[in-house]
């Protein structure tokens, strides 16, 4: 395990090890300096409850619906993403020069609970899209967020992120795909894995090598379906997130001007792991809608559903865990909430707390899911009622950006660094 | 043909129509504490219709509209306001009140606004989804001595007056009418849209006037007295029958529906 944690700590970029750091009085003391009035604020009140209104109203009318179709038919809703991006939730946290909604990171993480209590797994893949029309926003030129964004946020065209490689998953910084400069061009080489939106995105925000080993000599690319040398693998069958398809990347001689290098060399894995900060923030969100869900069809169910004469709601085993399950929902909340306002502040830890959010969430709300399914006793198993999508869908996100196992790496390290 | 029309439409802060009410302990009324509250569903199709005409005379570019929203209340309509906002209408009245208004007091609030505005056309919801009453945009037409066209499904706009299909009982009645004129929703005149994101942030700063009921110099006293809030009597649970004689025995003489 300590020889696992010094590859991870010397892979990882400096400004992480900062971050890391100084966290550690933060674990230590107890003590939160975060602004808390941005989790429980005035604003939310107001502002954010229209925000998630609306969010939950589109779930509700067209995502919930069609959830279940979704899934059995492994259907990629375009129309219906094409229709949520005219209300914003194409480029949520993207400015608003290029048809972003200019939104902050806990107004997102709000709307994405919200949009998942209706369809987490096409929620998730929209999170997906919002991080790369992020990462071209922060760090692209001006001319790449002219001609990348106004695309990406009406969502006339999908974006996917590639890091994870058939070699490279935890280790994302030792990845092999090599970048090199060829006159006006780079030459990329190399094949991406598990990749949301694979083959039908038309954009991919790819990470690359173009330097020496080790996380510094990664750079960031934006290439295109259709650029020479880039292709697919088949889709992929999977337990869940079935409203998207995943594919390999794979990349042979592929051309790419050199004009589509997002910020310097050397900087792609620094912008790959900004982008999964916000990123676990926002799969936490899709398990907090996921368990939202979860425990209101619960609720539905108990009190209808009867056994020795009397609804299940009032036999204490189910009050009791109903109450466990919305404390547990409830407290994931705060720490995804929590984190998401630190991002909104560029706090110093926010490495660390989305790390702890992510973990929490993401595991808790899985079981939350689970517990509402053996509330629905022999039915949860049928897929006929919703709590088997919600559990197979929110499944992954304990796997993906960043495994649970990375989020405990990234904590402790946060907490033993000197 | 050019139109410069001022659109004034009335919301109403209903009791979501999802939630599931109940009467409150004493009786007296419905509960509304900790209650979630939205736009009537009709008021929504209301200010739909009012920015598709908006939209429509700025697409053809035959004509411009404002569209004004307007709701009575506490300051809690002011929510109600903000979501019209948020779907494309350009400013909003709350005339403030923590009375209890009834649909003639409304009308008489609705009125001195109208003189105030001088609105082209007044588009209600043709009931709230509240009390039901389906009365204060007749009343309005009766006191302003207006054209009314109510149960609308369909409008067509033209110079200085309306072409409406309204839902009767006999099924649907084509009439036209001058403006300005009353217009009432029912639930098949369109399909309301959701307010972007952006438009959430921009409604914060649309203009919201606001007025009490004293200022417009309105009586707003309650006409009628409410003496009892009940709910409907439970679901008795059905009984199986023996046979056919013991059916047609017991609509006889249980049921005495033969």
């Amino acid at each position: 395990m300590s020889a696992l944690l010094n590859i991870a700590a010397r892979r990882a970029p400096a400004g992480l090890r900062r971050a890391a750091t100084s966290a550690t009085s933060q674990i230590r003391h107890y003590s939160s300096p975060i602004d808390l009035r941005a989790v429980v604020n005035r604003r939310f009140l107001d502002e954010q409850k229209e925000l998630q209104s609306l969010a939950r109203a589109f779930a509700d009318n067209e995502f919930a619906p069609k959830m279940q179709e979704w899934d059995e038919n492994q259907h990629f809703p375009a129309d219906v993403l094409r229709k949520g991006a005219e209300l914003g939730f194409g480029g949520l946290y993207t400015r608003e020069d290029v048809g972003g909604a200019g939104l902050t990171r806990l107004d997102t993480s709000i709307i994405f609970e919200a949009l998942s209590t209706g369809c987490t797994s096409t929620t998730a893949y929209i999170s997906i899209h919002n991080m790369c029309a992020w990462m071209i926003d922060s760090f692209g030129s001006e001319e790449q967020r002219q001609k990348y964004l106004p695309r990406l946020t009406s969502m006339e065209q999908f974006a996917s992120y590639c890091l994870t490689e058939p070699g490279a998953g935890s280790d994302a910084g030792g990845l092999s795909t090599t970048a090199v400069k060829k006159g006006s061009h780079y030459v990329l080489n190399g094949s991406k894995a598990f990749i949301s939106g694979g083959g039908s995105s038309d954009v991919y925000v790819i990470m690359a090598r173009t330097g020496g080993p080790g996380p510094k000599g990664i750079s960031c690319f934006i290439v295109e379906k259709g650029f020479k040398g880039l292709s697919f693998g088949k889709k992929e069958n999977k337990l869940g997130w079935n409203s998207q398809p995943t594919r390999a990347v794979i990349m042979e001689d592929c051309e790419v001007p050199a004009e589509n290098l997002v910020g310097v060399e050397g900087q792609g894995f620094s912008i790959a792991m900004k982008g999964l900060n916000g990123g676990r923030i926002n799969i936490g969100s899709c398990s907090l809608g996921a368990a939202q869900a979860s425990i209101e069809a619960a609720v539905e169910h108990v009190k209808v559903r009867k056994q020795f004469n009397q609804p299940l709601a009032h036999f204490q085993n189910t009050q009791f865990k109903l109450a466990d399950m919305a404390t547990s929902l409830l407290s994931s909340r705060l720490m995804i909430r929590q984190a998401a306002a630190m991002l909104d502040q560029g706090h110093p830890d926010v490495a660390s707390y989305c790390a702890m959010a992510k973990l929490h969430s993401t595991d808790e709300c899985f079981k939350i899911i689970d517990d509402s399914l053996q509330l629905h006793g022999g039915y949860g198993y049928l897929k006929d009622y919703k709590v088997n999508v919600f559990l197979r869908d929110a499944r992954v996100h304990r796997i993906l950006e960043g495994t649970n196992e990375v989020m405990r790496m990234v904590t402790s390290r946060a907490m033993l660094t000197e | 043909m050019s139109n410069n029309l001022r659109i004034l439409v009335a919301t109403k802060r209903v009791i979501d129509y999802a939630v599931k009410i109940r009467v409150n302990a004493a009786g007296t009324a419905v509960e509304t504490a900790n209650v979630k509250h939205s736009m009537n569903p009709f008021d929504e199709i209301g200010t739909e219709q009012a920015i598709q005409i908006k939209e429509g005379l700025e697409k053809a570019k035959t004509g411009k509209a404002e569209v004004v929203v307007v709701s009575c209340g506490p300051a809690k309509v002011q929510e109600t306001l903000r979501t019209a906002l948020a779907m494309g209408a350009d400013r909003a009245i709350h005339v403030e009140s923590n009375d209890e208004l009834q649909p003639l007091a409304v009308a008489k609030v609705l009125k001195a606004i109208v003189e105030k505005e001088k609105p082209d056309l007044v588009i209600l919801g043709k009931q709230a989804i509240d009390d039901d009453s389906n009365q204060t945009g007749q009343m309005l037409a009766g006191l302003l001595n207006w054209p009314q066209a109510t149960f609308a499904s369909k409008v067509e706009l033209g110079e200085k007056a309306m072409t409406v299909t309204r839902e009767v009982d006999g099924g649907v009645e084509t009439i036209k009418t001058a403006l300005p004129a009353i217009l009432t929703t029912d639930l098949r005149l369109n399909t309301p849209r959701y307010a972007s994101l952006p438009n959430i942030m921009k409604a914060k700063k649309k203009p919201l006037a606001k007025l009490t009921v004293a200022e417009l110099g309105v009586d707003v006293k309650p006409r009628l007295e409410i003496l009892k809030v009940a709910e409907p009597a439970k679901r008795q649970g059905g009984k199986m029958v023996e046979s056919v004689d013991d059916l047609v025995d017991k609509l006889k003489n249980e049921a005495k529906v033969l």
